[in-house]
């Protein structure tokens, strides 16, 4: 079973509806959620797999209800106590006293420089690369983190024990169901797969489409 | 492991989203965690330097410079990077090109992945639960909610942003403007036209066909 998160392919959710080109926030506290969460990140104590699985293992309870800015409030208030930032005391009733800023505290000099550096996720890496631009390749049987019981992936449910072909190797980067739960990078190598709509859904709206996903070394095995 | 707990951490914060958020920033501000002035920079710099106008900008030169549009479709990463171009959820880029066979659609079905040093902050629709669940499954009736109707003979190929690399749409130069310059077609390249949701405008305004 996979979380509340995976839901490419589900049915009920109702048209999309398009907003005018230009509106970036919905509310102002949108913002601040936005701001808030890049600026604890910078403190290092976690990284992005961390933070995306944080978002996760909400309780599916918590998920359905929650809107898009507070399933990212309700991750960092979760990883803040984690990583020893804050304490539960402090969420609950606020802090007991001022202190200066730390060391790693994102300064408004350095916002700009740290949001250009970005964080690549390419990695060297000893595993071969096994697969070729239009090797045929299945996709792993069970959309499951196989290092950590209901542990953090990236392959889809829709798109699990299907047969797809090679586009491209994006070269070898680390691995989410690894760094998620900070069991090291384990890079491997990256590629774009492309799956026929007809090998995924039983309602295809036509017979050409397809979706394409870029999935891990190991998530693959030859067709 | 995955740390499930039934005690989140979360819920001892106020339940009113905007007081919840204003907690957490007191909170981390009072602990030296958290610099206001940086909170205002990152939200300046979202709202006035990084936004689609990037990506319109490498678009309409991939229109107007056949060898510039071979390069970006062969190593997006590098060519914009040296447009300055580059920077969080924008490490690695890759541009995909519609043509008269392909129609190519950018979704993340799993979070909200988007190439921020080229569109800035997805839109809300973008992050919405039903984009995400509908736009593999049904990518021509998504269309159709934006007013987007494909010919049969255009295969559509919806990219799931799965990994750490970023697309990019790069959409068809809408007929009429053949003399026109980069900066009179940048004015057509929508946000949406990038992500794969929209066509180019036409010079008169209309969506292309």
């Amino acid at each position: 079973m996979t979380r509340m998160h995976d839901m490419g392919g589900r049915y009920g959710d109702g048209p999309v509806i398009p907003e005018p080109e230009g509106v970036l926030f919905d509310a102002e506290w949108h913002k601040r959620a936005l701001a808030v969460t890049l600026a604890a990140g910078a403190h290092g104590a976690w990284n992005i797999d961390v933070s995306r699985h944080a978002r996760e293992r909400l309780s599916p309870a918590d998920y359905g209800r929650f809107s898009y800015y507070e399933k990212w409030m309700a991750a960092l208030a979760d990883l803040l106590v984690e990583a020893d930032l804050v304490s539960r005391t402090e969420l609950a009733e606020g802090a007991q006293a001022d202190a200066a800023p730390v060391p790693t505290t994102l300064t408004a000099d350095r916002v700009a420089a740290v949001l250009a550096a970005g964080g690549p996720a390419t990695r060297p890496s000893d595993v071969p690369q096994l697969f070729h631009a239009c090797d045929a390749v299945r996709t792993r049987k069970i959309a499951a983190n196989v290092l950590v019981d209901g542990g953090h992936t990236r392959l889809p449910a829709y798109a699990a024990g299907v047969t797809g072909r090679i586009l491209r190797c994006h070269g070898t980067h680390l691995l989410p169901d690894s760094s998620a739960h900070r069991l090291g990078d384990a890079a491997e190598p990256l590629y774009a797969v492309a799956v026929r709509a007809v090998e995924l859904w039983s309602h295809p709206e036509h017979p050409e489409d397809e979706v394409v996903l870029d999935l891990w070394q190991s998530y693959l095995e030859p067709a | 492991m995955p740390h499930d707990h039934s005690d989140h951490p979360h819920s001892l914060l106020p339940p009113d989203p905007a007081l919840r958020i204003k907690a957490l920033e007191t909170l981390l501000t009072r602990k030296g965690l958290v610099d206001p002035a940086a909170l205002d920079a990152i939200i300046d710099t979202y709202e006035t330097k990084i936004g689609p106008q990037n990506g319109a900008h490498v678009v309409a030169r991939a229109w107007s410079d056949p060898a510039f549009k071979a390069a970006l479709l062969e190593d997006a990463t590098a060519v914009v990077r040296a447009l300055g171009y580059y920077g969080r959820q924008g490490e690695h880029m890759v541009v995909v090109e519609n043509t008269e066979d392909v129609h190519n659609m950018v979704v993340c079905t799993l979070c909200s992945c988007y190439p921020w040093p080229l569109l800035g902050i997805p839109p809300g629709w973008y992050k919405s639960d039903a984009y995400r669940a509908r736009a593999v499954r049904a990518p021509r009736a998504v269309l159709a909610e934006f007013g987007v109707t494909l010919p049969r003979e255009t295969a559509v190929r919806v990219w799931d942003s799965t990994a750490e690399v970023r697309y990019l749409v790069l959409p068809q130069r809408p007929d009429g403007t053949e003399g026109l310059d980069e900066t009179a077609l940048k004015g057509l390249v929508t946000r949406d036209s990038m992500i794969g949701t929209a066509l180019a405008r036409r010079p008169d305004g209309a969506a292309a066909p």
